[in-house]
């Protein structure tokens, strides 16, 4: 079993007016076999929480803890963690012009497996794993993330996911911009990647609709910062008639 | 020099062929310009006194114009204490067996006999320090009327094309350095393709210079008679030296009516090489003259690929590609000048600079009155790798009559920080993830080059960005 641990994590982020304080003590375990769904208003600190898990420059952990089976990810660059077993699904995947998708896919898959694929066997699975998120074959030709659509994005970090198999997988509001049917058919993609039971997924999402497809064995309710509330799928219920607004004003204003 | 941003930089942009062949024919050979040296080279070559006077008249335009002040710094060159001929062997060999040791082995080293025993080229030619070392073309298009020599050969057995084509595009007084060529000119290639014969495969041309503070002057004469089509190769490299070389030719380039000609360079100098070069081509009614131009070494570039479109629906295309590091300035772009109606131009230039590298593009576009119904369209984007590296954009737009479609854009961006967490949070290592971003950035000009110069320009990418990044 692999655990994922994140213990009083402070972060802040670069701005233009300088740093600013966004995560103010954060609390969280997942182990590997576990769904956990952060949820939370616009501005909490989710997607902070996810850019810090994997190491993005512009974010500072200016106190506490990350750990993976007891590494510290802290010290680790973003390429060290991906390699340790992290993956983050991005809300904005950039656009690089020039690299195709395909020659993206495969240099990932080489680095974090230390080795390049065999040819034959990869080419299969990069069929399958398309056509399970029934992307476009000739999408591989394309360059990387340009000019996708926005639902593309979401199939192609899913897609991601599935080729480059994570031990962890941060979904940063995967569920955004989909349509109900792209929604189920990246629901499937996650579903597929966790079903062997040794995967830990933390789902961060702003609306409940995607838990109708992605069952959580926990529920965090993210306000300021910080975890104000949690327990196990009901949680999300509650937030489904009440909204966030129990909590908000008691320091969400970040 | 400048300061880097990351140390481990310096003593990067490994280049890989600055080894130095032992030099006993350089060694001998004469420093500094004079009349008597241009007399003697014009000796040498048993020339015609037409060509001798040609030279002479070149060399007193040289001496009398001034060093241009525009474009890269060039004021360090030292004319007194350059080689301007340096003969490397008695013989031209048609068999690589047949050339001296050392120079058999320095284009073993470049592949060069590989490729061509491979039937990746049409023809080879092999020039190192002022002539043509080796040379060879396939018998079917020698058969079919296609010449493919060096340039004192072709001067000697084809006076005819030379009184009519030598110095036509380019009349020596257009530019101090092209004076400088044409008074001290050796070897180059010399190609003519007869009316309508098409040369599928690239002729090839390998240019090298191996004595400290030597000058090469190559000539180089193309003419594509009507409906014919041809694709000329070349490279270049050179030993690393404390002190500088020059390197300033002349290519002129005769498309006639209906024919194609794309001419692919890149310019792989070691880092104490001038490399200042004078490109110029005519295009005929309906011909395509097309210019791809990859400078990736050299200490200082000047280089303005031009094309003139005198006929109707005559089209220039120029790629340039230029790449900067430590110490070097690539000063480059493109010129097309529009004489009759309905031509269209292109011009397409990428440029990277990284360490402290410089590139400019500097373009002309001219449309002169006549030339109703033009097209020209420029696109030029610079990607800078850090913060120390520099890029700047010339363009320069002169346009005489109302009925022209003229787009232009231009764009400088930072490799982004965004850019690299994408792909270095898939695992790829932030060096490799900075040398798939740069590849990316020049992908649609690389695929523009012949298969091998293609996967050359990738490797040597790699190892100028591994460590690039702190």
């Amino acid at each position: 079993m692999s655990t994922l641990e994140i213990r009083d994590l402070h972060v802040s982020v670069e701005t233009e007016n300088g740093p600013v304080q966004i995560l103010h003590g954060v609390n969280l375990t997942v182990n590997s076999g576990q769904t956990h769904a952060i949820m939370g208003p616009n501005g909490s600190g989710k997607s902070t929480l996810a850019y810090a898990l994997a190491g993005h420059p512009k974010y500072t952990v200016t106190s506490g803890s990350l750990t993976l089976d007891g590494e510290d990810l802290l010290e680790m660059t973003p390429d060290e963690r991906a390699r340790a077993g992290m993956f983050l699904a991005m809300q904005y995947p950039v656009e690089v012009p020039g690299v195709s998708v395909s020659n993206f896919l495969r240099s990932a898959k080489t680095a974090i497996d230390g080795e390049a694929p065999k040819l034959r066997t990869w080419v299969k699975d990069v069929k399958t794993a398309m056509d399970n998120l029934r992307i476009d074959p000739e999408f591989s030709e394309r360059d990387l993330n340009t000019g996708f659509s926005g639902g593309e994005k979401k199939r192609h970090e899913i897609l991601q996911l599935e080729l480059l198999n994570p031990t962890f997988a941060v979904l940063d509001e995967t569920d955004s911009g989909l349509d109900i049917d792209a929604l189920r058919i990246v629901s499937d993609g996650v579903n597929r990647f966790s079903s062997g039971g040794d995967k830990g997924v933390l789902l961060i999402t702003h609306y409940t609709r995607i838990l109708r497809y992605i069952k959580p064995d926990f529920v965090h309710v993210f306000v300021g910062g910080k975890v104000a509330e949690e327990g196990g799928p009901e949680l999300a219920e509650k937030l489904e008639e009440h909204g966030y607004a129990d909590y908000v004003g008691e320091g969400a204003a970040v | 020099m400048t300061t880097i941003e990351h140390p481990e930089l310096e003593g990067l942009g490994r280049y890989e062929y600055g080894w130095a062949d032992p030099d006993t024919a350089g060694a001998t050979a004469k420093r500094g310009l004079s009349e008597d040296v241009v007399r003697e080279i014009s000796a040498l070559k048993n020339e015609p006194e037409w060509m001798l006077e040609t030279r002479l008249k070149a060399l007193r335009l040289f001496q009398k114009k001034p060093m241009p002040t525009w474009g890269a710094d060039v004021s360090d060159i030292d004319f007194d204490n350059i080689k301007y001929f340096v003969r490397s062997t008695e013989q031209q060999a048609t068999s690589w067996d047949e050339l001296p040791a050392d120079i058999k082995n320095t284009y073993d080293k470049l592949g060069i006999p590989e490729a061509e025993k491979q039937r990746l080229v049409a023809g080879v030619a092999a020039q190192y320090e002022s002539e043509v070392v080796y040379h060879q073309i396939r018998e079917d298009l020698e058969e079919q009327g296609v010449i493919f020599m060096d340039t004192d050969t072709g001067l000697r057995e084809h006076p005819e094309l030379f009184k009519e084509y030598f110095a036509s595009v380019i009349p020596a007084g257009d530019n101090k350095f092209s004076a400088l060529n044409t008074a001290v000119w050796s070897g180059g290639s010399f190609i003519y393709v007869p009316k309508g014969v098409h040369v599928e495969i690239p002729l090839q041309a390998y240019f090298r210079i191996n004595t400290e503070n030597m000058g090469q002057f190559e000539r180089t004469l193309i003419i594509v008679d009507e409906d014919a089509y041809v694709h000329y190769v070349e490279g270049c490299t050179a030993p690393i030296y404390s002190s500088d070389s020059l390197h300033s030719a002349v290519v002129e380039i005769v498309v006639k009516k209906g024919a194609r000609c794309r001419y692919t360079t890149i310019q792989n100098w070691s880092n104490n090489v001038y490399n200042l070069v004078t490109k110029r081509a005519t295009a005929a009614e309906g011909a395509t003259m097309e210019w791809v131009d990859g400078n990736i070494g050299s200490k200082v570039t000047m280089k303005y690929p031009a094309i003139w479109l005198m006929g109707e629906h005559a089209k220039g295309e120029t790629l340039s590609l230029a790449f900067a590091g430590e110490d070097q300035h690539q000063d480059s772009g493109a010129k097309m000048v529009h004489m009759a109606p309905n031509t269209s131009s292109s011009i397409v230039s990428k440029s990277v600079a990284r360490g402290g590298g410089r590139t400019s593009y500097r373009g002309l576009v001219q449309v002169m009155p006549r030339a109703t119904g033009s097209a020209s369209n420029v696109l030029c984007d610079a990607l800078l790798v850090d913060t120390v590296s520099r890029s700047d954009t010339y363009p320069y737009v002169d346009i005489r009559n109302d009925d022209v479609a003229m787009g232009h854009e231009a764009t400088v961006s930072k490799v982004s920080e965004e850019q690299l967490f994408y792909l270095t949070s898939r695992g790829i290592p932030e060096d490799e993830a900075m040398a798939m971003i740069v590849r990316g950035f020049i992908e649609p000009i690389a695929r523009e080059l012949p298969m091998e110069y293609a996967l050359e320009l990738n490797r040597l990418i790699e190892l100028q960005m591994e460590g690039a990044v702190g």
